[in-house]
């Protein structure tokens, strides 16, 4: 069974909702990351999505854009993110990663050589953004028949067929998009939120983490009421951001929001 | 008889539809009308009376008649998209797309641009349509076409700077892609070449057909035969895919795509996908690109904004991979030759873009025999770069 399964089920089972933050790997440097992802675990975090830069971001917003920039000086590309998720894995055996970036670099990879490669640093999902279930019969056969989660997205405009397609050809979670728009952007609606959500509940059995707009713990709390995750990113890499020339710092106020995130979803 | 792409965009193993999950439906609506208005007969005449009266076909298949017998070969005949209004063939297409825009009862209009050639078509039609049109240009680009970042405000565009990555075409297409996702429900996404996801690479591809429609009969009446070769300068594609397409099933026609090499395809610093590229998956399709081992795309370079672009349109890779078209380069130094042959003469001042065919064609003309016939699509006309060519000979004005 994946890990992203087992962690869910737990959660279920204890009637808590999975907060699943979100960084991109090297930003703002290589070093930073396993660090950063071991203290997220000890905070609060159930799942961790690991941003995989991309030279041409289109979904996301400025905030992932310039973590992907700073990335990329510092040569993070895939091969080096899976490295660092091997890396992670040694001292963590159960909280599931997921990579989560865009298609362009498993292509130029090779589907199967990516494969093998996500087999051997023990991922456990993979969520690319601009990759369709249409297109993606064949790299999801391949993760699969390493029992690795292929994740794919939702939108407010999705319609019932899509919610159908995804619950067929996802497995782990399916990852709800609360707004029209990139990461990071306005804030979500709550009530938008909610109906699309029981709409969504109608055709999957999967979990449903919800992200884009979530920003601070209260919004997490009312989301983790609604979904079975949380996911957020662009606030914590708007504090790596602000502290680019002291990244201890950085990690210190991550932390903060995420025990106060869990703090708040727990209560 | 060639029938591409398939029902869901794939040309081979490439194009098809590679965009995030807000997009999907803003692209089957897009689907369902392009589908349903290119067999509306209303829609055509439409189409057409616009070609005629705004834009101002057809354009002329001009015989470069001095500029042929100073190469000693085959007859050089210039499609002449450069007369058409705006001063590009991007036109053809922006029409296109705007009418539908229109009946599928969108308000707002935004678009990329590189050199600004597509920004101008498009704020053009905005502004006859009475759209509200926002046009994404990288940073750097805004700084050296100044003069059409002017014309497209004059038109009641705005012009955004687009600051991220290299601050280029390709960077432009990411954020109107993020603008498109956030407006998805009133906006129409009017892109200026034939890439993106299905139905794009195919619907500007019909859009930007009528160029060789008119080019095989005009080449027809006023020879008697059909050519014996096409060349077209490829960025994305479209000026490319418009004249050879009408003429793929025609098997005796050679049909050259002329990329940019930039300072040299060797020195890496290029714009040349399909000659030095890879297959990979971009702004929502599968195709040619410049990337480097870990999948990044390599920044390009060309003196042609309009050609400085790291992929090309699917329908391009494809044509490679079966061997129909035959994709070579031409350096920038070697563009500027074609540009001041043609120039001084035929008294016709043409686009970097276009220079880059006309670089070729005097390659390709003194190997041929002087009964035989190139056509070249003078795909776009010269003002614009002005500023790019007196700086780079040094001239204050």
């Amino acid at each position: 069974m994946s890990r992203l399964k087992t962690r869910f089920d737990e959660l279920a089972k204890a009637g808590r909702k999975a907060l699943i933050p979100f960084i991109t790997a090297g930003d703002p440097n290589p070093e930073f990351t396993v660090p950063m992802m071991h203290a997220m675990v000890e905070a609060g975090a159930d799942v961790i999505e690991l941003g995989v830069p991309f030279s041409d971001p289109m979904a996301d917003g400025p905030v992932i854009q310039r973590a992907s920039e700073r990335a990329l000086e510092q040569h993070t590309g895939l091969r080096k993110v899976l490295s660092l998720a091997a890396e992670f894995r040694k001292t963590d055996q159960n909280t599931p990663v997921v990579l989560m970036g865009y298609l362009n670099p498993i292509e130029i990879m090779g589907y199967e050589d990516f494969a093998n490669a996500a087999q051997r640093a023990e991922i456990d999902g993979v969520l690319t953004v601009d990759l369709p279930p249409e297109e993606a019969e064949e790299c999801v056969a391949l993760l699969k028949a390493r029992d690795i989660d292929q994740i794919f997205l939702l939108a407010p405009n999705s319609p019932v067929e899509r919610i159908k397609k995804m619950d067929a050809v996802g497995s782990g979670y399916l990852y709800y998009v609360s707004v029209k728009g990139v990461t990071g952007a306005g804030h979500l609606d709550t009530l938008d939120v909610e109906r699309k959500l029981a709409e969504i509940k109608q055709y999957t059995d999967l979990p449903v983490g919800v992200g884009f707009g979530v920003k601070d713990a209260e919004t997490a709390k009312t989301i983790a009421n609604l979904a079975d995750g949380v996911v957020v990113g662009s606030a914590f890499i708007s504090k790596i951001e602000a502290n680019l020339d002291n990244p201890e710092q950085a990690k210190i106020e991550i932390i903060d929001l995420i025990k106060s995130m869990r703090q708040a979803m727990d209560s | 008889m060639y029938n591409m792409p398939d029902e869901r965009g794939h040309f081979g193993p490439y194009g098809g539809i590679f965009v995030a999950e807000t997009l999907m439906p803003a692209i089957t609506e897009l689907n369902e009308a392009y589908q349903r208005y290119m067999k509306d007969p209303e829609f055509i005449a439409e189409l057409d009376a616009d070609l005629q009266h705004y834009v101002g076909r057809p354009s002329p298949l001009y015989h470069a008649e001095r500029w042929s017998r100073e190469l000693g070969g085959a007859q050089i005949y210039l499609k002449r998209e450069d007369l058409n209004h705006t001063g590009a063939h991007k036109v053809n297409n922006t029409i296109g797309q705007a009418l539908l825009a229109k009946r599928m009862g969108k308000t707002r209009i935004i678009a990329e641009t590189g050199a600004g050639q597509h920004g101008v078509a498009t704020a053009t039609v905005a502004a006859r349509l009475g759209l509200e049109c926002v046009v994404y240009m990288g940073a750097v680009d805004v700084e050296r076409q100044k003069q059409n970042v002017y014309r497209m405000n004059l038109l009641g565009a705005k012009v955004v700077p687009v600051h991220s990555g290299s601050s280029t075409l390709k960077d432009a297409l990411n954020e109107a892609m993020r603008d498109w996702v956030t407006n998805i429900d009133d906006t129409f996404y009017i892109i200026g070449t034939v890439a993106g996801p299905h139905p794009y690479p195919a619907m500007v591809r019909d859009f930007q057909t009528i160029i060789g429609r008119e080019a095989k009969q005009q080449c027809q009446t006023q020879t008697g035969q059909l050519p014996d070769a096409l060349v077209a300068c490829v960025g994305g594609g479209s000026n490319a895919i418009g004249l050879f397409h009408p003429f793929i099933d025609d098997e005796a026609v050679k049909i050259y795509g002329v990329e940019a090499a930039g300072d040299g395809i060797e020195t890496g610093r290029h714009s040349a996908p399909l000659c030095a590229g890879r297959p990979g998956v971009l702004h929502g399709n599968r195709t040619y690109l410049m990337a480097d081992d870990d999948g990044e795309i390599i920044e390009t370079h060309s003196i042609s904004a309009g050609l400085d672009y790291p992929g090309v349109g699917p329908e391009h890779s494809w044509l490679k991979d079966i061997g129909r078209v035959e994709y070579v380069n031409i350096t920038d130094d070697e563009a500027m030759g074609g540009f001041y042959a043609l120039t001084k003469l035929e008294g016709i001042i043409p686009a970097l873009e276009s220079s880059h065919a006309l670089a070729y064609a005097m390659k390709l003309a003194p190997t041929m025999a002087k009964d035989k016939i190139i056509i070249v699509n003078l795909s776009g006309r010269g003002d614009k770069d002005m500023h790019t060519i007196r700086i780079r000979e040094g001239v204050e004005l």
